[in-house]
């Protein structure tokens, strides 16, 4: 401790110490720093508003030369930039901005959801989506591999259930270890990260509440608006959201009904979107088509009414899931007192190109993007792209095109590029050549599962040179086959060089080296043999 | 009998026949004769008569040492990749019984029954060696189960099982038998008590405690599957793993084996193998280090040691077909011609073709399609994927690390690494230690990619679309601005970020 008192008398460098032995509210203070810091020891050394750490980080730091950057920053403002919402496109570009040496804050503050659940730093991805929810995922894909076990010679005599408790307890375990992964990677960054509300008061000025509703205000040259959702509502409804959810509901042995109201899927490729369902009803997920709930009298009792006679129904269920869209954080944190423009509609926020609202000086990226894909590789990368443009003079912008998706229901889709609708309307259809074919995994044949079940199809642009301009495999591993192709649409895929590609046997992903059959031939696709 | 339908074959010319009375000038029974009923010949068989040639295919498998033969469709089909993926895929739902408690189903520790397996994987083999009979037939293709040799340029004699023999004469003659593998002659004991790839997927019980001798991509993925079934079983290396392979991925192939079991003696040579009275097999074997001899026992001795091309009894001399006396192996210029014009050599027979089903699928089609003179294409050798189905798989394609620095020079490559931990493996608490990607690029912008090297799950599935992008000429730069699908282990290929030569930490960490 005397050590770091000599660097900073060695320094030059004026300190405010406050020893909290000998102040009388010195165990309330050590309270609130380990709220703040995560660090409840002392020294408990701050750098101009930064919070540096103890003894060791602090003689690090200068070793680095971040102590003396830190020491000389004395803008206008308190940070560089903040970025408000911890989620994975606001963590990316705090994190690459803090690289590229600028003073980064992030403020996050999850409000709890309706059923009292809240969780840790990392957003939607990590803590209620895609993490949690391969988890689940992986964990119905296990009840399958176990059934299929036995055909492959595995010898077990009782009858397997499945223990929601066990699950949970250990996929909560392993996002409390991201969550904690989030908080080392920022300390080691140097960005300051405050566990509060963020609200803009006025113009590069912000006011952040903590869960005490202690209130301190923050300063900063540039912000970026992160927030992405904060309520998700409720299993009503076709989104992704929705049939993720009942497919590993019912893959680890649950009753599920899905309610929908018009099609599955929407914006995904129609073809595919129903033949993810149709593998779902027949693995034991009842759809409730064209169906809407018009209320629920009794506790969980649900009745519906048909979207098209006047038929209703009466059902009673243990939970009831609605997941019928999600809605953007993005109210409640002051945007008006600054002027930046949100859609009423859907809160979410219009940006150009360069992912800047109307203020100039306020960004956002990821979710509550006005017509961008809600995912969290995209808010990643436009997280970084946003960052080193604002801070290291590139000019890179985030290619909202081609981008790689994958919806892990029960049979995996992973599409990149055009639905074949969207390739329709945009190049006509005379324009088109759809090449597509069934195809049975080995691994399949021998525990005796659904033959002629995945498919595998790619939309080329005649006109552009057999371009693959659609990419969608349905089928297990869908994610792991997709991400490759995305890579080669990136470079320019066509008909020919999927022909002329070696395919890797035996897998799925070779199926794209092979196919012939073109749709508008209107040829047989089921397979036999090898 | 169906292949006797249409014209009765001639018989076979005694020695003392004449053999000018076949002219290869006069009219042929065939435009096109397949040698081989493999991937590789059944491909281009098929696409031939599809474009309206008179085609027959001959096949015959010649039993292993130990008996074991099986029907038509070639190694893959039979002894290869089919099941050993298969045999590989019930391995990895052995890991998955392991994990499945982790994801809250209560099932207790099992055991594992071989014939169950074994009869069900068999069963698919033959069902797919039936769908090949089919298809030859749908598409008009004559087949005869003949083993066949040359008695001219133009003309081969088939010998059937009962002895009977078959004269076909061809204007095109395909070469694609394959390769069997190897029996190390000289160690004593090794062909009489030794088995090989050829038997262990036909065997109805279970191989026990077994030696796998050999370093080769069989060996490992044969010791892979046999430990993950829950058999004790040893891999026996002279030198060094996956020869010709990304080294530092050979080696973590082999790390993440021993840490599930797997035991390895390198630098160890066996010299005999023996029957004890009980019938187990005892192997005496030397350390090439230390000198010393060890001996062990074991129920199966599996030897993975290579394989030799199925041109021996072919006759190439009396059509003048050139070989490769070392390697036995027929000669080929890039349009698969041999040294005679119209007899050709494609698959794992053929002298510098690398030995995987779908390059001889491919080579097979294009060469029907330039026959025919549908095409002028010819294969593309370079940038072929594949993939090692050890329990981690081991995906790559393009060049190894060692391979780049020794074309472009190592202040020329630039390599972007990562270790990384599949989603999956978290909560199953498994060790991640060996999951590893590394993209060789050229270091001058835009930094073209050269190879790609994939260790962990479905590393097959991952590496078939970036094969693509290669042979597409991707850029690390390119490969970077693709988007990552969320959570896969594919998209850690799209965020590798740090270099080799910046010395940093490569372990990813966070999501």
């Amino acid at each position: 401790w005397t050590f770091v008192k000599e660097l900073f008398s060695s320094l030059g460098i004026e300190c405010n110490i406050l020893e909290l032995d000998q102040v009388d509210d010195g165990a309330n203070v050590q309270e609130v720093l380990s709220e703040i810091t995560n660090q409840r020891t002392v020294p408990n050394i701050f750098v101009n508003k930064v919070h540096m750490g103890g003894c060791d980080r602090t003689f690090q730091a200068h070793q680095s030369g971040l102590l003396q950057k830190l020491l000389q920053e004395d803008s206008a403002y308190d940070y560089d930039l903040i970025v408000i919402g911890g989620g994975s496109g606001g963590l990316a570009c705090a994190q690459e901005a803090a690289i590229l040496g600028k003073k980064v804050m992030v403020l996050d503050f999850v409000v709890p959801s309706p059923q009292g659940t809240s969780w840790g730093l990392g957003g939607t991805c990590v803590n209620v989506g895609c993490v949690p929810k391969k988890l689940m995922h992986q964990a119905a894909l296990l009840g399958q591999a176990l059934s299929d076990a036995r055909k492959f010679g595995w010898e077990y005599h009782q009858q397997v259930k499945h223990n929601w408790e066990t699950m949970t307890e250990a996929i909560q375990n392993h996002i409390g270890s991201l969550n904690w992964g989030y908080r080392l990677s920022l300390r080691e960054k140097a960005v300051a990260y405050v566990n509060a509300y963020g609200e803009f008061v006025e113009h590069h000025k912000i006011k952040a509440t903590n869960r005490k509703g202690q209130e301190t205000y923050y300063t900063a040259a540039k912000f970026v608006l992160a927030t992405g959702y904060c309520k998700r509502k409720l299993l009503v409804g076709a989104s992704y959201v929705a049939l993720e959810c009942a497919g590993f509901l019912a893959g680890i042995g649950l009753d599920v009904t899905v309610m929908v109201r018009s099609i599955l899927l929407r914006g995904f490729d129609q073809e595919m979107a129903e033949k993810v369902g149709s593998y779902m009803e027949q693995h034991g997920v009842k759809f409730l088509r064209k169906f809407i709930p018009v209320g629920s009298p009794g506790k969980l009792k649900v009745v519906a009414k048909s979207t098209e006679g006047p038929e209703t129904i009466e059902e009673i269920y243990n939970t009831v899931l609605l997941a019928i869209g999600r809605d953007s954080c993005t109210r409640k944190i002051g945007l008006e007192k600054i002027g930046v423009r949100i859609n009423e509609r859907s809160g979410k926020i219009p940006v150009n190109d360069m992912e800047q609202t109307n203020v100039p000086y306020v960004y956002a990226v990821g979710d509550i993007l006005e017509g961008k894909l809600e995912l969290t590789p995209v808010a990643i990368q436009a997280g970084k792209l946003l960052a080193r443009r604002l801070f290291a003079g590139r000019l890179e912008k985030c290619d909202y095109v081609n981008i790689p998706t994958t919806v892990f229901t029960p049979l995996e889709y992973g599409c990149c590029g055009l639905s074949e609708e969207r390739a329709i309307e945009v190049h006509k259809k005379e324009n088109l050549e759809v090449y597509h074919t069934l195809f049975w995994p080995l691994e399949w044949t021998v525990a005796g599962r659904d033959n002629n079940t995945c498919y595998a199809k790619i939309i080329c642009n005649k006109s552009d040179n057999y371009r693959v301009i659609g990419f969608h495999v349905l089928g297990p591993n869908a994610g792991e086959i997709t991400q490759g192709f995305a890579a080669a649409m990136k470079c320019g895929l066509t008909k020919q060089l999927l022909d002329d590609t070696v395919g890797i046997h035996p897998t799925c992903g070779e199926v794209f080296t092979t196919l012939e059959i073109t749709k508008s031939s209107g040829l047989d696709i089921t397979q036999k043999g090898c | 009998m169906w292949h006797l339908v249409g014209s009765m074959p001639q018989t076979c010319p005694g020695p003392s026949s004449h053999l000018s009375l076949l002219s290869p000038a006069g009219r042929q029974d065939y435009d096109l004769l397949v040698i081989g009923g493999g991937s590789g010949g059944l491909a281009c068989a098929k696409e031939a008569a599809q474009l309206g040639k008179k085609v027959a295919v001959v096949d015959y498998v010649e039993p292993s040492p130990r008996g074991t033969r099986w029907g038509l469709g070639g190694t893959c089909v039979n002894v290869g990749c089919i099941p050993k993926k298969l045999m590989h895929q019930a391995a990895l739902l052995g890991g998955m019984i392991q994990d499945a408690p982790h994801y809250g189903w209560a099932v207790q520790p099992v055991l594992h029954d071989w014939r169950t397996m074994a009869e069900a994987v068999q069963n698919y083999v033959k069902s797919l060696n039936w769908g090949h009979r089919v298809q030859l037939q749908d598409r008009k293709v004559k087949y005869f189960n003949i083993k066949a040799s040359f008695v001219n340029e133009h003309t081969v004699c088939g010998v059937a099982k009962d002895g009977k023999e078959t004269l076909l004469s061809a204007e095109h003659i395909v070469i694609a038998t394959g390769g069997r593998p190897k029996y190390p002659t000289h160690i004593e004991g090794a062909l009489e008590y030794g088995i090989t790839s050829d038997d262990i997927f036909w065997l109805k019980e279970s191989p026990g405690k077994t030696l796998v001798v050999g370093a080769s991509y069989v060996a490992l993925e044969c010791a892979g599957f046999l430990t993950g079934l829950g058999l004790d079983t040893t891999v026996m290396i002279r030198s060094i793993p996956l020869r010709g392979f990304d080294q530092q991925m050979s080696s973590l192939v082999t790390e993440y084996m021993a840490s599930r079991g797997t035991r390895f003696l390198r630098g160890c040579t066996p010299s005999r193998v023996r029957r004890l009275p009980d019938g187990q097999l005892q192997v005496t074997w030397e350390d090439l280090t230390s000198g010393k001899e060890d001996t062990g026992t074991f129920n199966t001795v599996l030897w993975a040691v290579g394989r030799i091309p199925e041109t021996r009894s072919l006759n190439l001399e009396k059509a003048g077909v050139n070989t490769n006396p070392n390697s036995q192996k027929i000669l080929v210029d890039a349009q698969e011609t041999t040294s005679v014009p119209h007899i050709y050599a494609i698959g794992d027979v053929a002298e510098g073709r690398p030995e995987l089903t779908p390059t001889a699928i491919m080579a097979g089609k294009l060469l029907a399609q330039r026959l025919c003179g549908r095409s002028s294409d010819v294969m593309d050798y370079d940038n072929v994927p594949t993939t090692v189905f050890t329990p981690l798989e081991y995906g790559c394609v393009g060049l190894s690390e060692e391979e780049a620095v020794a074309r472009h020079g190592e202040e020329h490559v630039e390599v972007y690494h990562a270790y990384y931990k599949p989603l999956e493996f978290t909560v199953a608490e498994r060790d991640a230690s060996q999951c590893y990607i590394k993209m060789v690029c050229l270091r001058k912008p835009p930094q073209l990619v050269l190879g790609l090297h994939f260790l962990g799950p479905n590393a097959g599935e991952v590496t078939q679309g970036f094969a693509l992008g290669i042979k597409c000429g991707a850029s690390y730069a390119q490969v970077m601005r693709t988007v990552g699908i969320h959570p896969t282990c594919a998209e850690e290929v799209a965020k590798l970020r740090i270099s080799k030569r910046s010395g940093l930490d490569p372990t990813v960490t966070g999501c």
